[in-house]
């Protein structure tokens, strides 16, 4: 896991960049990425975990419906996430996410209302995996 | 961007020529040169793949504030048939459905709320849920969101949120037709079960603003505006019921448009046919999340009015207009002299009736609908009025347009020491995010001044009132 979580510019939003030896690794470092823009991951506690699981044969339609599902699912908890796994079969995807609900300690950042299309790929090289998109704020 | 490349048609109107054998609508972007020079060049990219969708009427459109978005630029406008092929596209609405501005002016002056200006600030801040990780205190079931899809602000009347004095002076009077909460997702319904009454993040806001000049002293009377007077504006959308819809609908209908024979220039132009059942849904989904933004507003003018009357009991704070800048609505225009039934999308646009328009209440029926330019928490915000001969499908700016991106903004300023400094101007900013400051610093926008401008020079809207901030409660 990188120490800091990488982004790209984006004259309006932000542009969220995951990497990682495995598609799943960078998936998961493009969550990272994602949720540090609405609170610093180390002040994220691990008290709840959710799993999420989907099909989707296409993986940059799956990195896109694996950040919305993660969106989706912190605001129904009323929580953030700060570490993510995840797995993969074919398009079969099963992730996990670990965090806490909001408390004021938690130094709040900006909203994430989406992970678009925008710049959208997911690529790899001799070096690993790279997944990025531009998320809606 | 390089203007090289681009012809004026006007001193604001610029258009790029069409190379030999390209297909596709003519596009025009409202904007004097240095407006113009400073837009990234993905902005004219933007607009161009916005001209080759199927069925657009007329010109692809950008306003003066237009910057880079998602499929859409943010400032982009864009009118469809559906008798000839037009589409409707999720990435022309955005994924904040129907954010947009509500617009209260009070009976008071600055000096009556100035001795207690940070009272109510801290007032504001304490019952306005802003901010992410925040929830109201409305907690609903499903049935209730579907009938808020279905009612809009009426619903939040009926709740005794607002006054019934405030539907006349909301776009569609508080509720737009075509509404289906069938094709929201249960997800999506999920999601707004504790979001009713709350701000939001990002560039959302409640601000308390003084009327520091009057440009247009006959519109402003019939705004209700004059100099000194305190007013309150409210920047939200339809929140996470709207994210999902925007979530769901741009993968679904980006995956369906092959299949739909659409070759899209930019899969983020993610569309259908209006007359397809894709394309139905989406319409029918959209204009769901567009009533719940018009509670979602009702309800936080009501707040709002709540917090007036425990600190300046002899306040008073009628509606001024609320008005939805990400929206698709169909509407009539008159195209060559043919009046035809359009789709009209605008992504960070407000529309602009001229005056007579058979939709303004009648108190605004002369003066034309009320626009409003929302600026940075550190400059202000203008107030103009739609004009007749409007060339752009009756649209007009809506914000200040972001000059620097969020991630420049955060390595130039530091959230604390800016809010020090606007309250060493007496701008009173209330906030949970110093980071979101920081991105929203008002170095980070463009020019307001020079946006109102160009849009009056354009003739999309003609300018009435600049609002200075005084108290900024942010997201």
């Amino acid at each position: 896991m990188n120490d800091k979580p990488a982004y790209f510019e984006h004259g309006a939003d932000i542009g969220v960049i995951g990497r990682g030896p495995t598609l799943e690794d960078a998936f998961a470092e493009a969550a990272r990425a994602t949720f540090a823009i609405m609170a610093p991951p180390d002040e994220v506690a691990e008290r709840l975990g959710v799993e999420i699981d989907f099909d989707e044969p296409d993986v940059e339609f799956a990195l896109v419906t694996w950040l919305n599902r993660l969106l989706a699912e912190a605001r129904l908890h009323g929580a953030v996430f700060g570490r993510f796994e995840l797995s993969r079969t074919g398009a079969h995807y099963r992730g996990r996410a670990f965090g806490c609900q909001w408390h004021p300690a938690i130094a709040r950042g900006t909203e994430v209302k989406g992970a678009t299309l925008t710049a959208l790929s997911v690529t790899q090289d001799e070096n690993g995996w790279e997944a990025r998109c531009v998320v809606d704020v | 961007m390089d203007i090289s490349r681009f012809k004026a048609l006007s001193e604001t109107c610029w258009t790029l020529p069409k190379a030999a054998g390209e297909t596709r609508a003519e596009v025009q972007l409202y904007a004097d040169r240095e407006l113009l020079a400073e837009m990234d060049d993905k902005v004219a990219e933007q607009i161009l793949n916005v001209a080759r969708l199927p069925g657009i009427v007329g010109p692809a459109l950008a306003m003066p504030d237009a910057h880079w978005g998602y499929g859409f630029p943010i400032g982009g406008v864009a009118a469809f048939d559906a008798e000839r092929g037009g589409i409707i596209s999720a990435g022309g609405v955005g994924f904040d459905i129907s954010c947009g501005i509500r617009c209260l002016r009070s009976n008071l002056a600055w000096p009556d709320l100035a001795p207690r200006a940070a009272q109510l600030a801290d007032a504001l801040y304490r019952s306005i849920p802003a901010g992410v990780g925040e929830e109201g205190e409305i907690k609903l079931g499903i049935r209730e969101i579907d009938d808020i899809m279905r009612q809009g602000a009426n619903w939040a009347l009926a709740r005794g949120y607002g006054e019934e004095e405030d539907l006349q002076y909301i776009e569609e009077q508080g509720c737009v037709p075509g509404a289906d909460p069938r094709q929201v997702s249960a997800l999506a319904k999920q999601r707004q079960r504790g979001e009713m009454g709350t701000l939001g993040s990002g560039n959302h806001y409640l601000e308390v603003q003084v009327v520091e000049k009057v440009y247009d002293p006959a519109c402003a009377e019939a705004f209700g505006l004059r100099e000194g007077q305190i007013v309150v504006s409210i920047h939200c959308g339809s929140r996470g019921l709207g994210h999902q819809i925007g979530t769901d609908y741009l993968l679904s209908l980006a995956k369906a448009a092959g299949r739909l024979g659409i070759a899209l220039p930019d899969r983020e132009l993610a569309c259908a046919p209006i007359n397809s059942a894709e394309g139905r849904a989406y319409l029918g989904a959209m204009n769901a999340a567009i009533n719940c933004a018009l509670a979602n507003r009702q309800i936080l003018a009501h707040l709002t009015r709540e917090v007036f009357a425990r600190i300046l009991p002899q306040a008073r704070l009628t509606t001024l207009f609320d008005v939805s800048h990400n929206t698709c609505k169909r509407e009539s225009h008159e195209v060559e002299g043919e009046t035809r039934w359009l789709y009209v999308h605008r992504k960070g646009a407000t529309r602009a009736f001229a005056p007579g328009h058979a939709q303004l209440p009648e108190r605004y029926r002369q003066a034309g609908q009320p626009v409003i330019i929302g600026g940075s928490m550190g400059t202000g915000s203008y107030v103009l009025a739609g004009l007749a001969g409007n060339p752009a499908y009756a649209s007009a700016s809506h914000g200040a347009g972001r000059a620097m991106s969020r991630h420049a903004a955060l390595k130039r300023w530091r959230g604390r020491e800016l809010i020090d400094e606007l309250a060493g101007r007496d701008i009173l900013i209330r906030t949970r995010s110093l980071r979101g400051a920081a991105e929203e610093a008002p170095g980070a926008y463009k020019d307001v001044d020079r946006v109102a401008e160009a849009t009056e020079k354009a003739g999309l809207a003609k300018r009435v009132a600049f609002l200075r901030p005084k108290i900024c409660v942010k997201g």
